[in-house]
């Protein structure tokens, strides 16, 4: 294969102010989850009895996987759509898929009260399969997996250049054309089981019933998700290929042009159902009657809408990234609104905020995968080589 | 090929569409009946007194010393229990008050507990079968041993009953088991009222007695049996005088969102001899699109290759 010409190590050094600073939260972060471990759930989040699922849930796993589904889009793209155009820009949305993924599992892990019951999901003999929970598990864990063996290639190609004689080398020599061969299979799975996970953490909560407002709360949910999750997917591929571009200094990469008209498809996609289906349960009028939750319902479909109608006219990439992000926004803050601000479990319970140690957590992840990402794509080669960015 | 994208898109959205649409209407239809021996409690608020015998009771009897904290160990050494507003890890069973702000004569006592619904959202959530419906005396069980955490059911539950023990190093899920362990059968709730304002029985039985009790003074409740049809149909049945959604039991339709929930998921993972049919057919789907792509690529390939090199590195 000639990856040598299409992609780029990142330029720069790997100890920086910023890898420093990220890598200070990111010990802020574990060491609260080792106080989390000693001392129990209760003592660093703001969780109770009416409100269980808080922001590791609705931030790092609903929106989270979400933000990481940068190599689900774009493979969509890429190997159904438009004949590997857009191939250059598949390694670094998938190591950013790999770490959103396996962030989100590890915010699982810390979440969950009894961690150590976990291996459960290993014996058939425990699982149910009702369970819309059992499906969004095994498959996230699947994926993960997936896409860890998705970027294989990139990591053998650097192995490979190590000395001639060292073992590592070998094995790298050997193992590379083998997986190159069966790569496709993982490939296509790596498109089926976001399709299939991305919708059930949509379904997740149709059985929470009357507990989630009327303007969220609909059968549809699965439909919303997933395609709420590939228009994520492009929005953070964009909004990434921008930040690469201005903290690696690098020129800008010329496919995120032609990955952006696709995104008003999918998002009117996305729009026609959110509101077919408020017409269809008659809840349209709710969204006009002056509420709390009519104002989020707006905010949120704004930050949705706009970036759509400025995608379809003429980009530069400032406008570009900047779009991107307001776009990344407004679809992460309708899967929050799901979990958590379209919540309501009864007027017994105090509304739920994240404590400062809970969002310290969150912030650890975030910075331990931006961290992970500046790291990986300084050793090895991730980002497009760039040919011109004039589209 | 862009027409072929739109149709695609089209019929995928169709089709998804309506098998999510379907379960709301074939949910109340599918309702399970109740087996000859579960066994239920049947609630009268009228009778009730508020004297929280009950609570007592149910404390004693399922007290766990392991999940104890400091205070409550210091509370019950000084015989003196916390007093629980809420159902918590150690409150498996609350009685509670409903006071009309305007009216002092105007109140009403509600015991909260787990209602063993028909079709339970907790059952139905919970991704390890550590929660599970007896299929014989109907009465939904917790296992701690196969228990991860995730608190799903505690999300799934209409009446927000199961409780997690905040506070805990290695928390549990607490809940009413009708008093499982009791070797005397009935919980302990039921033993000890005083007014025989609850009573525990089989729920054939406990249905007829309260029916009996409807026909017999109509003037003295509002007329209906909350858990006979409502959230599918629970175990555990309710008397009052006072409107149920003052008492803090909310206002369900006639099946269990749990139905709902299952339907999605049985129409999107149907099953043709344990191969999930949907999944498998957008994997060969997606296979072979991707394959066709791949070989348009090899041919153009050999043209641009040739130009690409000399990239940078």
């Amino acid at each position: 294969m000639s990856s040598e010409h299409t992609y780029v190590k990142a330029p720069g050094k790997l100890i920086t102010p910023t890898t420093v600073i990220l890598a200070l939260i990111v010990a802020t972060g574990f060491s609260i989850i080792g106080y989390r471990l000693v001392f129990g759930l209760g003592v660093i989040s703001n969780l109770s009895d009416g409100y269980p699922w808080g922001v590791w849930l609705a931030y790092d796993v609903a929106a989270g996987s979400a933000f990481a589904c940068g190599g689900y889009s774009v493979a969509i793209l890429c190997y159904i759509f438009n004949g590997w155009k857009y191939h250059p820009m598949i390694r670094s949305a998938l190591v950013t898929s790999f770490f959103g993924y396996a962030l989100a599992g590890l915010s699982v892990m810390v979440d969950i009260g009894r961690y150590w019951n976990a291996y459960g999901f290993m014996m058939p003999s425990r699982w149910q399969t009702n369970s819309v929970l059992f499906e969004v598990a095994v498959c996230i864990m699947g994926y993960t997996v997936v896409l860890l063996i998705e970027f294989m290639p990139s990591a053998l190609e650097t192995l490979r250049e190590l000395k001639p004689n060292s073992f590592i080398k070998k094995l790298a020599d050997f193992t590379a054309p083998k997986l190159d061969k069966v790569l496709m299979f993982f490939v296509v799975l790596g498109m089926t089981l976001p399709t299939m996970h991305q919708s059930s953490l949509g379904t997740l909560f149709v059985i929470t019933g009357q507990q989630l407002h009327p303007l969220w709360q609909t059968n549809l949910l699965p439909l919303l998700f997933v395609s709420n999750a590939i228009l994520l997917g492009f929005a953070v591929t964009l909004f990434e290929s921008g930040l690469s571009a201005a903290g690696f200094k690098r020129p800008f990469e010329a496919e995120a042009f032609g990955v952006a008209k696709v995104v008003p498809i999918v998002g009117f996609f996305w729009l026609a159902v959110r509101f077919g289906d408020l017409i269809y349960r008659g809840h349209i009028l709710t969204a006009f009657t002056p509420s709390f939750h009519m104002v989020i319902f707006w905010i949120e479909t704004l930050l949705i809408t706009a970036p759509i109608f400025i995608f379809l006219g003429k980009l530069n990439p400032r406008k570009l990234f900047y779009t991107a992000l307001l776009l990344t926004l407004g679809g992460g803050m309708y899967r929050i609104d799901v979990y958590l601000v379209g919540f309501n479990p009864g007027d017994n319970w105090y509304a739920y905020f994240p404590s400062i140690p809970e969002a310290l957590i969150t912030f650890g992840f975030i910075a331990l995968e931006v961290l992970a990402y500046i790291v990986l794509a300084r050793l090895l080669r991730l980002l497009p080589a760039v040919h011109t960015a004039h589209n | 090929m862009k027409s072929t994208r739109r149709r695609f898109l089209q019929t995928a959205a169709a089709g998804i569409g309506l098998t999510a649409l379907s379960p709301t209407l074939s949910a109340a239809s599918e309702a399970k009946s109740f087996g000859p021996d579960e066994v239920g409690m049947l609630y009268d608020s009228t009778l009730c007194v508020g004297c929280k015998a009950c609570v007592y009771a149910c404390r004693s009897e399922n007290f766990d010393a392991d999940s104890s904290s400091e205070l409550d160990e210091k509370a019950l050494a000084e015989q003196r229990w916390h007093d629980a507003y809420e159902l918590d890890y150690r409150t498996k069973n609350i009685i509670k008050l409903y006071q009309n702000p305007d009216d002092v004569n105007d109140f009403a006592f509600i015991k909260r507990q787990c209602n063993h619904c028909q079709s339970p959202g907790c059952v139905s959530a919970c991704p390890v079968k550590a929660m599970t419906k007896n299929p014989v005396t109907g009465t939904v069980q917790y296992d701690k041993n196969i228990c991860i955490g995730c608190r799903y059911c505690q999300m799934a539950c209409p009446f927000k009953i199961p409780t997690f023990e905040w506070h805990m190093t290695f928390p549990k899920i607490s809940k009413c088991e009708l008093c499982r362990q009791t070797p005397k059968g009935t919980p302990a709730c039921c033993r000890v009222c005083p007014a025989k304002a609850v009573i525990y029985d089989k729920r054939s039985i406990l249905l007829a007695e309260a029916k009996r009790r409807l026909a017999e003074n109509p003037d003295r409740y509002i007329n209906k049996i909350y858990g006979e049809y409502d959230y599918g149909g629970t175990n555990v049945l309710y008397l009052s005088r006072v409107d149920f959604e003052k008492l803090g039991l909310p206002n369900l339709p006639n099946y269990s969102y749990a139905g709902v929930s299952e339907n999605i998921q049985h129409t999107l993972y149907k099953t043709f001899n344990h191969v999930p049919i949907a999944p498998v057919a957008l994997y060969a789907a997606l296979a072979a699109v991707a394959f066709v792509q791949h070989k348009r690529r090899g041919k153009k390939d050999a043209g641009n290759e040739a130009k690409k090199d000399g990239g940078e590195k």
